[in-house]
């Protein structure tokens, strides 16, 4: 498209809804080896989700839930025109970000430092539903928290875009699919944080 | 827009000036055309490569015991061969290629929905490729597990399996980026009058593909990640010995896999839908259900995963379900067919090259559809499973359908787009010799199977020599007829005669439009009056 530059905001957001699609789908896997996982061992599970602690998880749901606030107001306050506050709602995001990564570090040190991690002696002498529970437990929090950290890093760069000013009140679809984004990291965790913090 | 008759090149259109020089303006083009192309030469240098693994696989089955290659060799080459054949070209094949090459322009666009995303998706699928073909000359070596990666042993084996399937996550996030751009440009970017009921068939086929790219190919990612974390971490999701279930791999792997062959096929089916009412000259027959079929196998198709599972231990019951569920699938495929033979009912029939590649995809789907009844049964596939009737059976519908296709849409769209074209006469010989071999190697291949010779198997029985070396030498002629299509194809499109217009007289849209295609395709933004199939009526811009 060399001289007949075109914006779709329309289809740019119905392709960033099946990217989510895409993403709902990839943790999808492994909610359903949670699912056969706890069918056949409820107990080990229980036991097992207990070792979980449900502070750090409460707390990185609010931080979490929080950080969607500040994504979804920045949408809000760039349709507005206000770049500074702009920038300051997506800052608020990157900080509960990091908040959030910095809890998920010292819990997995805690349980790391307790023998409890994939292949570990530990889980290796223990019943074989706990080895399950617990790696099913890292890969899910990990692989969440990759998608933390590439949120963060596309928030970060429309925050680079807004404060060049190419990114307003009139062009704007990048943030509100940044914010998409977002929101889908959210979301996953509100499905993590039950299964395998509370319902056990 | 110069045609010269004296072998000179012929005009431009999107080949010309793009103020980029050399071979950047065609790896940071955002062209469709020229990305599909790019896709183009890329699926094909791989087919090339695996077919030659599969001449020597060949080769060494010819007689029993050792004939070319050792044992560990011999995984190493038929699990190549099985990656680099569907990941690297028939899952990109039909829809990277002529998808970008042909549905913009079918639907009246100037270009896809994300022509940077496009660019993007090719570089990620040369990435990937690139980190397969590392995988096979590091760490532990080629891999020896199979396309299929089956856990506990992809888990255990020394090979480098972590790089390859690493590579093949990211082949995965190239084809669901793609998928994503089709849907997007074809809810969008349509020209005006441009219905869903006028969209040309090879378009729906892409859509049905393109849905299917985006909800089942995250589960492979998701699946192979697992088997990284399985041999790097030791997770033990998949090992009994930890608590873990191997049948989970499988389940999760077909749950992308079986959709995927239809990834493969459906576009395959668009491009014969294109063809024959073309070649017949008479509109297709039965178009809304044609339309249609693609969205149900892509719907039902999507739901019969487990009938790859019949013997690993599943429960009966789901056995069951699985294999209704797959007797299912065969009805919108029926429909198609049947559909297609009516189109050539007391049509006009011409037989040129792409109509002879079109008419063998009926027949030899046709063959490969029955022989996957026969595997969807539960009761027949317990005694054919994982033996040589299976290999026969999936190389009859995805190289004599899909393959077949892919040539068909060769030689009936690359002229467009070369603005030259090949010769008749070689192109009939090559495709008679691809079809006798074909059906020489792979009918063979059936016939062993049902004796009981099992596939992946270095050595063999004395009893299925004479078989095998039947098979060995139909690939030989598959072979002959392949080298004869490319370089007629080659010779043809760089310097061949000047190909007008509409020489086969289509009625779709890439057909209103200059030869080779100007850079954004339409002067003026077309509007649609009449169907694609509606041959009357002529061309579509008033």
């Amino acid at each position: 498209m060399s001289h007949s530059e075109h914006k779709d905001n329309v289809g740019a957001k119905l392709g960033m809804w099946l990217f989510l699609f895409t993403e709902l789908l990839l943790f999808g896997g492994l909610f359903i080896l949670y699912a056969v996982y706890l069918e056949r061992y409820p107990h080990e599970f229980s036991l097992a989700g207990r070792e979980l602690n449900v502070v750090f998880g409460t707390v990185n749901t609010v931080v979490l839930l929080t950080s969607s606030l500040f994504a979804a107001m920045a949408v809000t306050a760039v349709k507005r025109g206000e770049r500074g506050t702009t920038l300051a709602l997506l800052g608020g995001t990157l900080g509960c970000a990091a908040i959030f990564l910095v809890i998920k570090y010292f819990e997995w040190s805690a349980k790391i430092h307790h023998g409890i991690f994939p292949g570990s002696s530990r889980l290796l002498a223990g019943a074989p539903g706990e080895s399950v529970f617990f790696s099913l437990y890292y890969i899910t929090t990990g692989l969440h928290g990759v998608h933390v950290v590439i949120g963060g890093a596309i928030l970060s760069w429309i925050g680079a875009r807004v404060k060049r000013g190419t990114l307003n009140a009139g062009d704007n679809v990048a943030l509100e699919n940044g914010t998409l984004y977002w929101h889908l990291v959210d979301l996953v965790w509100i499905f993590i944080f039950p299964l395998y913090y509370l319902i056990l | 827009m110069s045609v010269a008759d004296n072998g000179r090149p012929v005009a431009a259109g999107f080949w010309g000036d793009t103020g980029k020089s050399g071979i950047r303006s065609w790896i940071f083009s955002t062209d469709h055309k020229r990305i599909g192309l790019l896709y183009l030469y890329s699926v094909l240098g791989f087919f090339l490569v695996g077919v030659i693994l599969g001449l020597l696989l060949r080769i060494e089955l010819m007689a029993p015991g050792r004939t070319i290659m050792g044992a560990q060799t011999y995984n190493a080459v038929f699990t190549v061969h099985g990656v680099v054949m569907i990941f690297l070209f028939i899952i990109p094949g039909i829809p990277a290629s002529f998808g970008n090459l042909v549905m913009p322009i079918q639907i009246g666009a100037r270009d896809v929905a994300f022509p940077k995303l496009n660019l993007f998706s090719w570089w990620l699928y040369a990435i990937g490729a690139v980190i397969v073909l590392t995988s096979l000359f590091s760490g532990g070596g080629a891999p020896d597990t199979g396309w299929t990666f089956y856990v506990p042993f992809s888990a255990r084996t020394g090979t480098n399996v972590s790089l390859a399937v690493f590579g093949v996550f990211v082949l995965g996030f190239s084809s669901i980026l793609t998928g994503i751009n089709f849907i997007t440009t074809i809810h969008r970017l349509r020209a005006k009058g441009m219905g869903w009921g006028r969209l040309p068939l090879f378009v729906w086929s892409l859509y049905a593909t393109a849905w299917v790219q985006v909800l089942a190919t995250p589960i492979i990612a998701i699946t192979l990640v697992l088997v990284i974390a399985e041999r790097v971490l030791g997770a033990g999701l998949f090992d009994p010995g930890r608590g873990g279930d191997p049948i989970m791999f499988q389940h999760l792997f077909w749950i992308y896999s079986h959709p995927a062959v239809y990834i493969m096929i459906l576009p395959a089916m668009g491009v014969v839908s294109e063809i024959i009412p073309v070649f017949s000259r008479k509109p297709i027959f039965g178009y809304k259900m044609i339309a249609i079929s693609s969205i149900a196998i892509a719907g039902a198709g999507s739901l019969v995963w487990g009938h790859h599972m019949y013997t690993s231990g599943m429960s009966d019951r789901a056995v069951m379900v699985f294999s209704f569920l797959t007797f299912l699938v065969a009805i919108p495929s029926a429909i198609k067919v049947f559909n297609w033979v009516s189109t050539l009912y007391k049509g006009s029939i011409s037989l040129e090259a792409p109509m002879l590649f079109a008419l063998s995809f009926i027949l030899l789907f046709s063959i490969g559809g029955l022989s996957g009844l026969v595997l969807g049964a539960a009761a027949t596939d317990v005694h054919v499973h994982d033996t040589h009737f299976v290999v026969g059976h999936f190389h009859y519908v995805m190289f004599g359908g899909t393959g077949f296709a892919f040539f068909g849409a060769a030689h009936y769209w690359l002229p467009k787009y070369y603005g030259r074209r090949y010769r008749e006469k070689p192109a009939l010989v090559g495709w008679a010799l691809m079809f006798v071999g074909f059906n020489i190697t792979y009918f063979t291949m059936q016939v062993l199977g049902i004796r009981g010779m099992p596939r992946r198997y270095y050595d063999y029985l004395p009893e299925f020599a004479n078989l095998n070396l039947v098979a060995t030498v139909g690939s030989w002629i598959l072979a002959l007829g392949l080298i004869i299509m490319i370089v007629n194809l080659w010779r043809g499109l760089f310097w061949g005669e000047p190909f007008g217009e509409n020489p086969w007289g289509g009625a779709t849209l890439e057909w209103t439009i200059a030869t080779p295609p100007p850079t954004e395709n339409f002067e003026e933004d077309p509007v649609v009056t009449h169907g694609p199939y509606d041959f009357k009526k002529g061309v579509g811009i008033p």
